[in-house]
């Protein structure tokens, strides 16, 4: 079990090197560079259409980049055999913007799918732990046995989370969670992902738009922009640096609120 | 790594229990027995030892939990000084998760002979509503389409031109060669049963019996039953199941209008001319065989066609298509508008789509022939 706490000689869970994507035309990325250190909350910002979520696709391997090296645990997902391949991917978790539940299971059997598949559970098991999975994301009780269809935005999104967490995954990759929570439901949120990190580890890719988020959990911010990141570093020092979309970010209106409500506690 | 267990020492005063090794995911199975025989065993006095306790994840956590109570939870902090504050806080998580979670219970299953007595009653009654709704549908798309003819505003014609192509012209090279290599095996199964009454010329008249009367309007029909019926169930389903449908109609637009009527407009222009292509690829079919294997040259086959068979055939055969369109269509597109949200409901819907318009062309087509036998036409 010490290998989780040993130090390990690859602190870097996520290479990112010269990725480029381009969908036609439109170049996406140009020569972006980007690593996510082990046990790390990464939050990635950048305006709508900068290619966030084309990022994160590319990370997990959904999407083949035009050229550029991603390696993911120290390995090339898009060349491994397909077994090593879905063996690194069951160390993944991913949350997409869309929730992307499979629509024809219910709730509890959406998170139960990962639990039976790759944990070895039984149904009745992995119905329970989904419960409880489900539970642990806010998903207010009853709601279990509902349809995606049937299911609110927000609603959405915490199911999907409880997914992705099925598996207790290394890394967990979130597109936008708290997008649709109330301030309420996105605090807690907040406070789950910090103590599943530190009870398990967990490195976590945080796409999102939601200051509050990133002044109380991220330990380091991405700014994606023009093609490539920006700047990365401590939100302090992020905050800094002189570019005027980062500062328009930063400093504008609901920046500094968000800065204010993090000073204040 | 040591599989996660938990031991009571009864010896001691109070008894003690000890949990150890690691309660993770890949132990679920083992640990939920062992929490099953040991959580009898606890009482309100016992002490929990927490110090050899390895890894722990969410999974092995909400066993703990379970076993240990949400009460004694509450203390942890005080009583196991030497558990890690972040494996403390995600035993605590999830003790606040579980105490809202609910395990849902078992649905009580009723017996066998009731359910299926129910089962029947609610598919004769399932059937009874659909029929209603197909109805109530094709009187909503006449109306739609009464409304409309006379506003040459709200005429669709790009979408109309485009499902032509989709469900006409790019249906032409499928439906000439089946009803071609159909029109051969009529012919040859004509010379076979005819050769025994030296009747093989009459191989003709029945190639083009069957073709302009029955067989052009049905094989076309059948074949895009499957075509295109299928395919507005799942454009319309995927449409509705993604809220586009309600977006057409937020955005004060009618669906039957932009969806329905271009579909049925279309299917309606197509069908009729691909079954005069069918009966035309048949007689050839038939043609070809008649000269190849009965010496029939297809001078001769034009010529005998011409002087046996009156126009009236090819009438009574044609006026089938747009009747058989119509209801291709608009049962293709009703079902597109049942669908319900999971992709599952998609392909439901088109199975139906596909089996309900085949049913209804062919039990159209046996009451069309009776019909036209007793008229003598
Ligand atoms: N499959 C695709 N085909 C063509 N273009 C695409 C595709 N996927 C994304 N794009 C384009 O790539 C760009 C980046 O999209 P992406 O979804 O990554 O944005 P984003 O940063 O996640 O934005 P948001 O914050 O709004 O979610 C956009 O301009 C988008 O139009
Ligand atoms: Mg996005």
């Amino acid at each position: 079990m010490n290998a989780v706490l040993k130090p390990s000689p690859q602190d870097d869970v996520i290479q990112v090197r010269n990725l480029v994507n381009r969908f036609g035309t439109q170049t996406v990325h140009e020569h972006l560079d980007l690593d996510v250190r082990r046990g790390e909350i990464l939050g990635v910002v950048g305006g709508s259409g900068t290619g966030k979520s084309v990022l994160l696709r590319s990370i997990v391997g959904l999407r083949r980049p035009t050229s550029g090296q991603v390696h993911v645990f120290g390995q090339d997902l898009l060349s491994l055999p397909p077994e090593k391949r879905s063996q690194l991917e069951r160390r993944f978790g991913v949350l997409f913007q869309n929730g992307a539940l499979f629509s024809s299971l219910n709730i509890v059997e959406n998170v139960a799918m990962p639990l039976i598949e790759h944990g070895g559970l039984t149904r009745p098991d992995a119905q329970t732990l989904a419960g409880v999975k489900l539970a642990l994301a806010g998903l207010p009780a009853g709601a279990e046995t509902k349809y995606p269809s049937e299911l609110s935005g927000g609603m959405v999104k915490r199911a999907a989370l409880a997914r992705s967490l099925a598996l207790d995954p290394e890394i967990l990759f979130l597109d936008e969670p708290t997008a649709g929570l109330d301030p309420i439901s996105a605090a807690a949120f907040d406070q789950l992902i910090l103590t599943l990190r530190d009870a398990l580890g967990l490195t976590v890719f945080l796409v999102t738009h939601d200051l509050d988020t990133l002044y109380t959990i991220c330990d380091r911010v991405a700014v994606l922009s023009q093609k490539k990141v920006l700047v990365v570093g401590p939100l302090d020092e992020v905050a800094q640096y002189n570019d005027p979309w980062v500062q328009s970010y930063f400093h504008g209106p609901r920046g500094r609120a968000a800065e204010e409500a993090h000073e204040v506690k | 790594m040591a599989t996660g267990s938990a031991q009571l020492d009864a010896t001691l005063t109070p008894p003690r229990l000890r949990v150890a090794g690691d309660w993770t995911l890949a132990h679920y199975a083992t640990l939920e027995k062992v929490v099953a025989t040991t959580k009898a065993l606890l009482s309100d006095s016992t002490a929990i030892d927490l110090s050899a306790l390895g890894a722990l994840d969410t999974a092995g956590a909400s066993l703990l939990v379970n076993l240990l109570g949400a009460a004694r939870l509450g203390d942890l902090a005080t009583a196991e000084p030497t558990l890690p504050t972040a494996q403390r806080a995600l035993l605590q998580t999830i003790g606040l998760a579980m105490a809202d979670y609910q395990r849902p219970k078992p649905v009580r299953r009723q017996n066998s002979a009731t359910e299926v007595l129910a089962r029947i009653g609610g598919t004769m009654e399932h059937v009874w509503h659909q029929q209603r709704r197909l109805l109530g549908f094709i009187g909503l798309t006449l109306e739609t389409l009464a409304r409309t003819i006379v506003q040459p505003r709200s005429w669709r014609v790009t979408s109309l031109v485009a499902h032509v192509e989709q469900t006409g012209l790019d249906a032409v090279p499928i439906v000439a060669l089946l009803t071609f290599m159909v029109g051969a095996v009529v012919a040859f199964l004509g010379s076979t049963v005819l050769a025994d009454f030296g009747a093989t010329i009459y191989t003709v008249d029945l190639v083009a019996f069957s073709f302009l009367r029955e067989f052009g309007v049905l094989l076309t029909a059948i074949l895009l039953a499957g075509r295109t019926a299928s395919a507005f169930t799942a454009q319309i389903g995927s449409m509705k199941a993604n809220e586009e449908i309600d977006a057409i109609r937020a955005l004060g637009l009618d669906p039957m209008e932009l969806l329905v009527l271009p579909r049925v407009l279309a299917m309606l222009a197509s069908l009729p001319m691909l079954t005069f292509l069918a009966m035309m690829s048949g007689l050839v079919g038939g043609a070809l065989v008649c000269a190849l294997v009965l010496d029939i040259p297809p001078v001769m086959f034009v010529g005998l066609v011409k002087s046996d068979i009156g126009v009236r055939h090819f009438l009574v055969g044609i006026v089938k298509a747009p009747i058989f369109a119509f209801l291709i269509a608009v049962i293709g597109c009703l079902e597109g508008f049942k669908v319900s949200g999971s992709a599952e409901s998609v392909g439901e819907h088109t199975t139906s789509a596909v089996v309900q318009s085949i049913f209804v062309v062919i039990l159209l087509d046996a009451v069309a022939a009776l019909f036209y036998m007793e008229m003598g036409w």
